[in-house]
């Protein structure tokens, strides 16, 4: 057998917009080549240069490189080639070394953080994460799960992985990444390529138990040491979207000291109950959610962390969307996701404090910061205890209604 | 005095106040005008001059014969029915038919339809283009397809160009929804209907030939005459002149792309921030995504702030005519339609004036009306930090736009405003240099990227009215480095040296070349 058999034919990437295709063709030596792009004239040599980069690091030496690329960033661009590499049969020699080409400088996130708008860029669509930080978001979630079809989940939580570590067009939003279930084929591989590139969060899916979310805090831990960043630096945000889970809901939140937030997932869950939508029959719309998302609710307040919502489909309807926000806060969510950009603006709208509740907030900041000069620790405002957490929530407001994050 | 006797026996002086008297005589110096003679002729035409004028003819064939080009003769059409247009193929196609070579091509403007005429240039049938070059036409011009050097000029310098006799035209063929057997001409109605004719009027009044072709003749005299028949020579009935549906500019509905909107809002906001949007101010924007985007948005100002625009300029849309209705405008002087709602609008509503390249922006004219402009809201393919403006090729050299009136508002209106995201695809738009120089930026007051606003430092006004209004101001520099993170530093594109193309300013004088891709 010659050394190039035992690497199979192999593609990578979308023929899309801002997107390249990069392929990998076993046969003889050397190393070929091959670029075709709408940026040609301007990024042909970049392109090349990035292909033999990636081609010594995995130990290329036969068959051919393929690349058709309509314009696509650095970062994808190595994905896909990379992507394409692994797919061939190829591994990284110097794997620690690539894995982190620039030092990384995005600014850390607090647990306490805005999360009004999570802003859903699926993982393997490169050309929805191009000024993803300009659309006003809160938080934007990379997603490798439901938005990725088994067979390009490799090439998903590549290109993830290059565009956290590009570290462009990421603002000072709160980075995302939902990875695949752990129970399943991709969740491993999806944590090991992506705790590395440090994303403030990790959203993990399909949580039905405590120990799915222990399981995840451990793996998490393993990978941050290995990677030399500080265990627990990484936050989780537990999505329950069963029945099983929404039953589990409390022991979910408190399972471990990452999470942050604990968040519905409604379209599975209506599945998964099997609740039938019917018209004809006089039960309201969301009547059948409606418990399951306070049981959300009060399992993240009983454990000091925040709840958010689900996504509201109908990217055309504001109106809906900013009275489904509304309802959603009144409910004690704090934030749900967003599908389209144009959604962002109405949702953070709605999820903005009022007028009254930003008075409310400066009244209780203003009498406890009085008070705790004088050595006081609790003291009442109008009538009411105000403490410490009371404060901060106070605070929270103030940042909230001033569109901080 | 001295005297002497006409042909009808009258006495008239010979000479009167030092004017010498010519006799009337049976030979007429004046005579009605016969189609196919190339001028009034003298002679005694009393009998065939009585009959009523009628200039059609029967076909092509007799048209063409009638006709008679000849190789390298300079043919024009306008683009009013824009990615609809069916003559400037068939004209080719049947001159080319007839062994005609060396033609040059004179367009108001070509679209993607008129990629069919690429075979005719790469046998020599049409040497030399005049006009925009977009697509496929564009590409074969940068690859040195195209065998003489070609012209890019502004609408108004192409008006001048036809006026002053540097651009001669021999034959103009102008399509027209709306004709009469005279050579009166309107696209205001007929099943052609695409709005105003106004590009084809400086074709009509100085080339050596006018031929009006429709394909909705209608009795003598027809409605409105936006070509008048007193310059045309011929008048040919087809069964079409092309799909006025393909008027369309992309697409009339609101863009979904973020980016685009960010652009567009932010325009808005600058526009209004900076004083310009108020009772009885005038704007022009083109139909790309991202103005007519911004005129949504401006709109939403006006109606929030109860300002009233006294009227807009340039091409007239759906989204313009709604302004119109509400009140919010009051009136669209239209070069041409983007839509159909816009061709409806010109017809029915009289607060539309339909202007020509000369009243619009006529660089000779005695004032234009983009100089009545307080805004222009244009797009480009790159900026550069001096403020230049390249519409006309992509940063990879290649030939792809015309000029249109970018030129022509920009260096008239009030505040030039450039919106355009600061990267398309991997592509920077902000550049060091620009690739081809369209557009000196002294002209250019503002630019309006998704990543913030950019005024030119000359524009102290403007740098004084929206300082410390919150609104996102950056420099070019910054904004260049900024964009160069994220894309890289694209390579230069290898030229030869020939040229290929040149671009005029609006004077005539050349502003800077574009040469062959090396490739």
């Amino acid at each position: 057998m010659t050394p190039e058999m035992k690497y199979c034919r192999s593609d990578a990437g979308l023929h899309a917009k801002s997107d390249c295709v990069a392929s990998y063709i076993p046969g003889p030596g050397p190393l070929e080549i091959a670029v075709k792009s709408s940026v040609e004239s301007l990024f042909g040599t970049a392109i090349k240069a990035a292909a033999l980069r990636i081609a010594l690091d995995f130990g290329v030496k036969s068959g051919c490189i393929e690349v058709d690329d309509d314009g696509a960033l650095g970062e994808t661009v190595a994905a896909r080639i990379e992507a394409a590499l692994w797919k061939a049969g190829f591994s990284c020699r110097k794997r620690k070394e690539s894995a982190i080409p620039v030092p990384l400088v995005r600014g850390p996130s607090s647990r306490q953080r805005s999360r009004r708008t999570r802003l859903y860029l699926p993982g393997n669509q490169p050309h929805f994460f191009i000024n993803a930080d300009l659309f006003g978001a809160d938080c934007l979630l990379f997603d490798l799960e439901d938005s990725v079809v088994p067979e390009r989940k490799v090439d998903a939580r590549i290109l993830v992985r290059n565009t956290l570590l590009g570290n462009k067009m990421l603002g000072a939003c709160e980075i995302m990444v939902r990875i695949n279930p752990l129970s399943g084929p991709f969740g491993y591989d999806d944590l090991a390529e992506i705790v590395p590139a440090i994303p403030h969060v990790i959203v993990l899916p399909k949580c039905e138990s405590a120990q799915d979310i222990k399981q995840a805090d451990e793996e998490i831990g393993r990978l941050e040491e290995s990677a030399g960043i500080p265990r627990g630096s990484i936050f989780l945000v537990p999505l329950v979207e069963t029945a099983r889970g929404i039953l589990a809901a409390d022991r979910i939140a408190s399972a471990s000291r990452r999470n942050v937030a604990i968040c519905f997932g409604k379209e599975d869950f209506i599945r998964d109950i099997h609740a039938v939508p019917d018209p004809e029959c006089n039960v309201p719309k969301g009547t059948e959610s409606l418990m399951a998302r306070e049981m959300i609710v009060l399992a993240a307040h009983a454990s000091g962390i925040d709840a958010l919502d689900s996504v509201f489909s109908d990217i055309e309807d504001e109106a809906g969307l900013a009275a489904s926000c509304r309802e959603a806060r009144a409910l004690g969510f704090s934030g749900r996701a967003i599908l389209h950009p144009l959604q962002v603006p109405v949702a953070n709208a709605a999820f903005r404090p009022t007028e009254e509740e930003y008075r409310d907030a400066l009244e209780v900041v203003e009498a406890y910061e009085q008070a705790s000069g004088k050595g006081k620790g609790s003291l009442s405002v109008n009538g009411r205890m105000v403490d410490a957490p009371v404060v901060e929530r106070a605070r929270a407001v103030i940042r909230e209604y001033a569109g901080e994050p | 005095m001295e005297w002497t006797t006409n042909s009808l026996g009258r006495a008239i002086p010979t000479e009167i106040a030092g004017r010498i008297l010519r006799p009337y005589g049976d030979m007429e110096a004046v005579t009605r005008f016969v189609p196919g003679k190339k001028k009034p002729c003298a002679g005694d035409c009393a009998q065939i001059a009585r009959r009523r004028l009628d200039k059609r003819v029967a076909s092509w064939d007799e048209l063409l014969d009638r006709l008679s080009i000849r190789d390298g003769a300079t043919i024009s059409f306008h683009h009013h029915l824009r990615n609809g247009d069916r003559i400037v193929n068939e004209v080719v196609s049947r001159l080319a038919a007839r062994g005609v070579r060396g033609l040059r091509l004179a367009a108001t403007s070509l679209f993607p339809v008129h990629d069919a005429l690429l075979p005719y240039i790469r046998s020599g049938v049409i040497s030399r283009i005049e006009s925009s070059m977009n697509g496929s036409i564009g590409s074969a011009c940068s690859h040195g397809e195209i065998e003489e050097v070609c012209i890019l000029r502004s609408h108004g310098d192409r008006q001048r160009a036809i006026a002053a006799g540097e651009l001669k035209i021999d034959v103009a063929f102008i399509a027209a929804p709306c004709a009469d057997s005279f050579g009166n001409a309107n696209g205001l109605s007929g099943k052609s209907a695409c709005g105003p004719l106004g590009y084809a009027r400086p074709d009509s009044q100085n080339a050596a030939c006018v031929v009006v072709i429709t394909d909705g003749l209608v009795p003598y005299p027809c409605q409105h005459w936006s070509i008048q028949g007193s310059n045309v020579d011929y008048v040919l009935e087809v069964e079409s002149i092309g799909d006025n549906a393909a008027i369309n500019f992309g697409t009339t509905k609101l863009t979904r792309s973020p980016t685009q909107l960010i652009i567009a809002e932010t325009t808005a906001r600058f526009i209004e921030t900076a004083g310009i949007m108020k009772d009885g101010f005038s704007f022009q924007a083109g139909a790309g995504g991202i103005s007519l985007a911004a005129i949504v948005f401006l709109a939403k100002r006006m109606r929030e702030a109860r300002v009233k625009a006294a009227f807009a300029h340039g091409g007239g849309t759906g989204a313009l005519v709604g302004l119109l209705n509400e009140g919010l405008l009051g009136s669209i002087i239209d070069l041409q339609s983007f839509d159909l709602e816009a061709v409806r609008s010109c017809a029915e509503n009289p607060n539309h004036i339909e202007s020509d390249p000369y009243a619009s922006y006529g660089p000779l004219a005695k004032g234009c009306v983009a100089d009545m402009l307080d805004v222009a809201i244009l797009g480009a393919t790159e900026v550069d930090i001096d403020f230049n403006v390249n519409v006309n090729t992509h940063s990879d050299g290649l030939l792809l736009h015309g000029i249109g009136g970018h030129t022509d508002a920009a260096s008239s209106a009030g505040c030039t405003i450039i919106t355009a995201p600061s990267f398309r695809k991997r592509i920077p738009v902000i550049r060091e240099k620009v690739t081809t120089l369209t557009c000196p930026g002294k002209y250019v007051d503002v630019i309006v990227t998704e990543r913030g606003i950019a005024i030119n430092p000359i524009r102290e006004d403007l740098v004084e009215k929206v300082t410390g209004s919150g609104l996102p101001l950056v420099s070019l520099e910054e904004l260049m480095h900024d964009v160069q993170k994220i894309t890289g530093v694209p390579e230069a594109p290898h030229f030869k040296e020939r040229p290929v193309a040149l671009v005029e300013w609006r004077d005539g004088s050349v502003i800077d070349i574009v040469r062959e891709l090396d490739v």
